[in-house]
């Protein structure tokens, strides 16, 4: 089981101080948060993925990079990358690279995650969302399996005899999760290609991601790629602790009451009874988290949401590390027990190398038709005959 | 006798409501036709007023409370519908609007649905049909021809102790009724939609493509 927290990187003003961070602050905190991500022992950072105001996720293959080069454990992983709005070619090749340059401590999260105006930025057509979402992976799914690839679609200019570089490390792909919180066909999109799914149910009922999920389950056996059980499932969560519950629900509820997700709509008290926001002590997170398997069956990954709706910098790092040292132990401990042995844990670049039988080196090197000579070693002769 | 499910949505907002009270007798008339026609309806009353909270914290929030989400159930399951709003500004309350807004698009479609309407005077009485009617449109569900609007001067005629003019307000309920009942009890019992049940297989999500 894999714990972690996932951010969307808003710039929002504290309401207790009518204070707004700088993008250069939440661009830095974003860094500062995920260190101590790794520091307290969690598994996965993962960011997400905007091109408007007031967030500054954008560019998230260069926030992981910068981050993988300051950490030496923790996955990195995104939520979600627009698969809507991004060439796959970009998608492949900067996340390809992303996985060189840490070793393979990469995963991505597929997402539609739009608001309207965002897909005439980049060309597209929100009414097109799932055919994109569609075509799109069918073609990222290509680029890092085959070496060259023809390739025509709808969307994008026609590939022909196409290579994109660099091939993924060891020969074996990023694994991918798809996330969506409404669309059924994100999660038969999952199912069929044995990917993961990943529920965001942050503002959601829980009966609402268990229908979601459950789909994805049965679907993910109607493809053959085992009982409905293995599947691999990951569930967002949100959390705000101190050791005294009403201490919690004191300090956070400004922020929860002027939040842009959901400020001035339920009652705070509403929406932690309706959905997995909990306020309170770690103790009661515990209890409220090690439960969420008794809505969806043993699952492979939880994420918190940590540092959105203003709060300052000190206040996410305490809070990553009271999730770290003394609510995220609890819950292996718990989510182990009684989990059956046929559960499989959520892939991993070395889980994914030792199931394709090994790394292999998968560069693929020019060949002269001419010389027989690869790229390589034709550069190499024209550097030695420059010199 | 066959079954079939009648919700009833009323709009009114005091307590007690003229648009409950049209409602009501909508309902009622209905239920008596339906039972002409060997189909025992069951009703299920949804007064939004109970709901003006949740409907606007669901606007904001994306999700429904267990309550409203209840009233959604029994409304999107239902074999058909009598749809009763106050007439405000010249078209249907906001609140009305409201819940008919968190629906999803295909929920009530071809579904049978009334349309009835209250007002201070009879002149706002085409609301129904220039406001009411496209609404419903939109949704696909299948409106019956007679709307019913009644006045304030409308419960002061013809029903009970016959003063004043008769302004044919049990008349057009009673055709109205007959319409509805005519159409639910010709249908087969409504299947609600589950999208969740088998989507579009991906292999025909790819080939669409």
């Amino acid at each position: 089981m894999q714990f972690g927290i996932f951010t969307v990187g808003d710039v929002t003003t504290d309401p207790t101080t009518g204070r707004t961070p700088t993008e250069h602050e939440r661009i830095k905190a974003t860094v500062e948060i995920a260190k101590k991500a790794d520091e307290v022992g969690l598994d996965v950072f993962a960011t997400g993925e905007h091109h408007n105001p007031p967030f500054i996720a954008s560019a998230p293959t260069t926030t992981l990079a910068y981050i993988g080069a300051q950490t030496k454990r923790i996955i990195l992983s995104t939520a979600t990358t627009l698969i809507t709005t991004t060439d796959p070619v970009l998608i492949a090749e900067n996340y390809a690279k992303l996985q060189h340059l840490t070793d393979g401590r990469v995963d991505l999260m597929m997402g539609r995650g739009n608001t309207g105006p965002v897909y005439p930025w980049f060309g597209k057509d929100i009414r097109d969302g799932i055919a994109l979402a569609v075509e799109n992976y069918a073609l990222l799914h290509r680029l890092w399996r085959e070496d060259v690839v023809d390739w025509q679609g709808r969307f994008r200019t026609p590939l022909q005899g196409f290579t994109s570089t660099p091939r993924p490390l060891d020969g074996v792909p990023p694994f991918v999760w798809h996330g969506s919180i409404r669309s059924p066909e994100i999660a038969e999109q999952a199912a069929y290609y044995g990917d993961g799914f990943f529920h965001n149910n942050i503002f959601w009922p829980m009966s609402h991601t268990k229908q979601m999920v459950d789909l994805y389950r049965r679907r993910f056996e109607h493809y053959g790629h085992g009982p409905a059980d293995t599947a691999i499932v990951g569930l967002g969560g949100q959390v705000f602790m101190r050791k005294n519950s009403q201490d919690a629900v004191r300090e956070f509820r400004p922020y929860f009451d002027v939040a842009p997700v959901y400020g001035h709509g339920p009652s705070l008290e509403e929406f932690t009874a309706q959905t997995p926001l909990t306020v309170g002590s770690p103790q009661q997170v515990i209890d409220r988290y090690a439960a969420m398997r008794d809505h969806v069956g043993h699952y492979q990954r939880q994420l918190f949401l940590m540092d959105h709706a203003g709060l300052p910098l000190p206040t996410v790092l305490e809070q990553i590390e009271i999730l770290g040292s003394e609510v995220v132990p609890v819950l292996r401990r718990e989510m182990a027990a009684g989990r059956p042995a046929h559960i499989p844990d959520a892939p991993t670049h070395a889980s994914l190398v030792a199931a394709a039988g090994g790394a292999r080196d998968a560069t693929v090197s020019a060949v002269d038709d001419v010389t027989g000579r690869v790229a390589e070693n034709a550069a190499e002769t024209t550097t030695e005959s420059l010199r | 006798m066959s079954r079939r499910t009648l919700a009833v949505v009323s709009a009114g907002l005091r307590q007690p409501s003229s648009t409950r009270l049209l409602a009501d007798r909508l309902a009622e008339v209905t239920v008596r036709d339906l039972a002409g026609r060997e189909v025992e309806a069951e009703i299920r009353v949804v007064e939004l007023r109970e709901h003006a909270h949740d409907l606007t914290n669901h606007l904001l929030a994306g999700f429904p409370s267990p309550a409203l989400s209840n009233a959604i159930d029994d409304v999107t399951t239902a074999d058909g519908m009598i749809a009763v709003s106050p007439i405000f500004s010249a078209s249907y309350s906001g609140l009305f609007k409201s819940f008919f807004d968190v629906l999803d698009t295909d929920a009530l479609s071809g579904m049978p649905v009334l349309l009835g309407a209250t007002g201070g005077t009879e002149r706002h009485s085409l609301a129904l049909e220039h406001a009411l009617r496209p609404l419903f449109a939109y949704l696909r569900a299948v409106t019956v021809p007679t709307a019913v609007y009644a006045a304030t001067s409308d419960w002061g005629s013809e029903n009970g102790d016959g003063a004043g003019a008769t302004s044919g307000l049990s008349r057009r309920i009673e055709r109205a009724a007959a319409e509805l009942a005519d159409l639910m009890a010709a249908r087969p019992a409504r299947e609600p939609a589950d999208p969740f049940a088998l989507p579009t297989s991906f292999e025909q999500l790819l080939s669409e493509n």
